[in-house]
């Protein structure tokens, strides 16, 4: 990859369908979001890699709107097993199914031209 | 330690302007018209104020604009922009000025023509390129307060009936205030039953859309002796934050109100009991929650069931509000300025049929973001000084 900034990084391994999250080299904590120093040690390296994918919902909510404009939606914030917390959504079942505590599984996608990273039921319930 | 603020400012003056629908009114005539009404409170003018602290959702240079609106070439000028939080964490940066000789007359100014002007929410903010954040396409603010309400039902077993009488009590209140956008009666059902927006939260649990604009006017305690109106004496003013992006929020349920609200406990030397009239930025009805919680009026996952008995109805044991707020007055967009106005106007007995006798130490609270930044204040009349 070329000389870029830690956000560019991101999306350019996205872009390439490569999700991947900066792991500080020193002290070996996940980093997220993309920073140039890691908020634990303030060491400045880091390796890029691939999540596992698992993860649990931290919180979720329902975004009411009218059917002609689309339905209804989730956002949620996902804990990953990282040790990192992104925002997301649960896909494949209904937004109001979506539970505090579900494990999920990431999965990429296509949103209007860009890879962005969703999440679907993993089953069962660490409640 | 000792804090030398402590009682070395004063509010002088405190006006809203145009609070509800203003169609036909710019932002700037708005806030113009909040300035002037609050220096003629205080018995001063435009030409007396020669420190300008601004906030604004629709400028980009807010005390530019609002400095060239009033004809004002202010010797200190400041606009901070932490949301709608600012307007209180800049009676700190007033007082700080005051004390320092940087000014002389302080002026706090805010005005928005959102209802009218756009019908719905309008914050530059908008604009910002959040790119962990934008696919995913979060309803902000109130889609972040849903998923602090969310967590703090699953780790605290708070439940919506408790949120509603944020609401219920919010509309008790404004009944009595003429101000008031909202003053029919309202149950819990109607704030559960209404429509759904992002669960768990329901259009009755969040804010008003206003118009309106909001002004405080104030000068170090020697001069306010000599001014129109019995000062409200700053006795503790403290902010903080904890994230810009709500995915980043280290505790969906914690806020930086436990900071800010410690630091201003500490310098006003006061604790929650002392307070007589609070006033907390409801922009939604969790607010109350969490917030009252990090400033230790109940202990943290408590704050549900300390709504939830009536306590923050007139006539409760903690008078709440006492406006309206954000839920039933007004909500142009920030509400810091209107917690602070409130406030004062109790202090100084103005309060008419709403008035809690007696009061002589208020807080207002104000809060930006999504739970990012929280700004407390405590005031206090001659006698709590």
């Amino acid at each position: 990859m070329t000389v870029q900034g830690p956000d560019a990084t991101y999306f350019a391994y996205l872009a390439a369908t490569d999700w991947r999250i900066p792991r500080c080299r020193s002290c070996g904590v996940h980093v997220f979001q993309p920073r140039i120093m890691c908020p634990t040690c303030d060491n400045e390296a880091f390796d890029w890699v691939a999540p596992s994918g698992k993860g649990v919902v931290h919180s979720t909510t329902v975004v009411r709107r009218r059917p002609a404009d689309g339905g209804d939606y989730n956002v949620a914030l996902i804990d990953l097993a990282e040790g990192v917390r992104i925002m997301s959504r649960v896909e494949g079942v209904d937004p109001a199914a979506v539970r505090i505590g579900m494990p999920v599984a990431a999965r990429l996608t296509d949103q209007d031209g860009e890879t962005i990273v969703v999440f679907d039921s993993a089953g069962g319930s660490d409640r | 330690m000792t804090w030398y603020l402590r009682g070395k400012a004063a509010v002088v003056g405190a006006a809203t302007a145009h609070l509800g629908a203003a169609p036909g009114y710019s932002h700037m005539e708005i806030a113009a018209a909040a300035a002037r009404a609050a220096l003629a409170d205080a018995g001063l003018t435009l030409k007396d104020v020669d420190g300008l602290f601004a906030v604004s959702m629709h400028a980009v240079f807010p005390a530019l604009t609002y400095g060239e609106y009033l004809g004002i070439q202010p010797r200190f000028s400041e606009a901070t922009i932490v949301g709608g939080s600012s307007a209180v964490i800049q009676m700190l940066h007033a007082a700080l000025a005051l004390e320092n000789g940087l000014c002389d007359v302080a002026l706090i100014v805010y005005g928005s023509n959102q209802r009218s002007a756009a019908g719905k929410l309008h914050s530059p903010s908008g604009t910002e390129n959040l790119p962990y954040e934008k696919p995913y396409r979060l309803r902000a603010p109130i889609a972040g307060y849903a998923m602090s309400a969310a967590r703090h039902m699953h780790d605290y077993g708070t439940t919506r009936e408790q949120l509603a009488e944020v609401a219920v009590a919010a509309r008790m209140w404004a009944a009595m205030n003429p101000e008031a956008f909202m003053r029919d009666p309202l149950t819990a059902g109607d704030v559960l039953g209404s429509r759904m927006v992002c669960d768990p939260l329901t259009v009755r649990d969040c804010c008003l859309v206003t118009d309106g604009g909001g002004a405080i006017v104030m000068t170090r305690a020697d001069r306010a002796k000599d001014l129109k109106k019995d000062p409200v004496y700053l006795l503790g003013c403290a902010g903080g934050h904890t994230h810009r992006q709500y995915s980043m929020m280290p505790d969906l349920t914690t806020t930086a109100a436990v900071q800010s609200g410690r630091t201003a406990f500490e310098m006003a030397g006061l604790k929650p009991e002392d307070v007589d009239v609070v006033q907390v930025y409801d922009a939604f009805t969790i607010n109350a929650v969490m917030l009252l919680e990090d400033l230790g009026f109940c202990r943290k996952g408590e704050g549900g069931a300390f709504v939830g008995d009536g306590r923050l109805r007139p006539g409760g044991a903690l008078p709440f509000n006492t406006y309206g707020g954000g839920l039933s007055c007004t909500h142009p967009g920030m509400l810091g300025i209107f917690t602070t106005i409130e406030a004062v106007r109790q202090l100084r007995g103005e309060g008419g049929e709403r008035q809690v006798a007696g009061a002589t130490v208020g807080l207002a609270h104000g809060n930006g973001g999504m739970f990012a930044h929280e700004s407390t204040a405590l005031l206090g009349t001659v006698a709590a000084l």
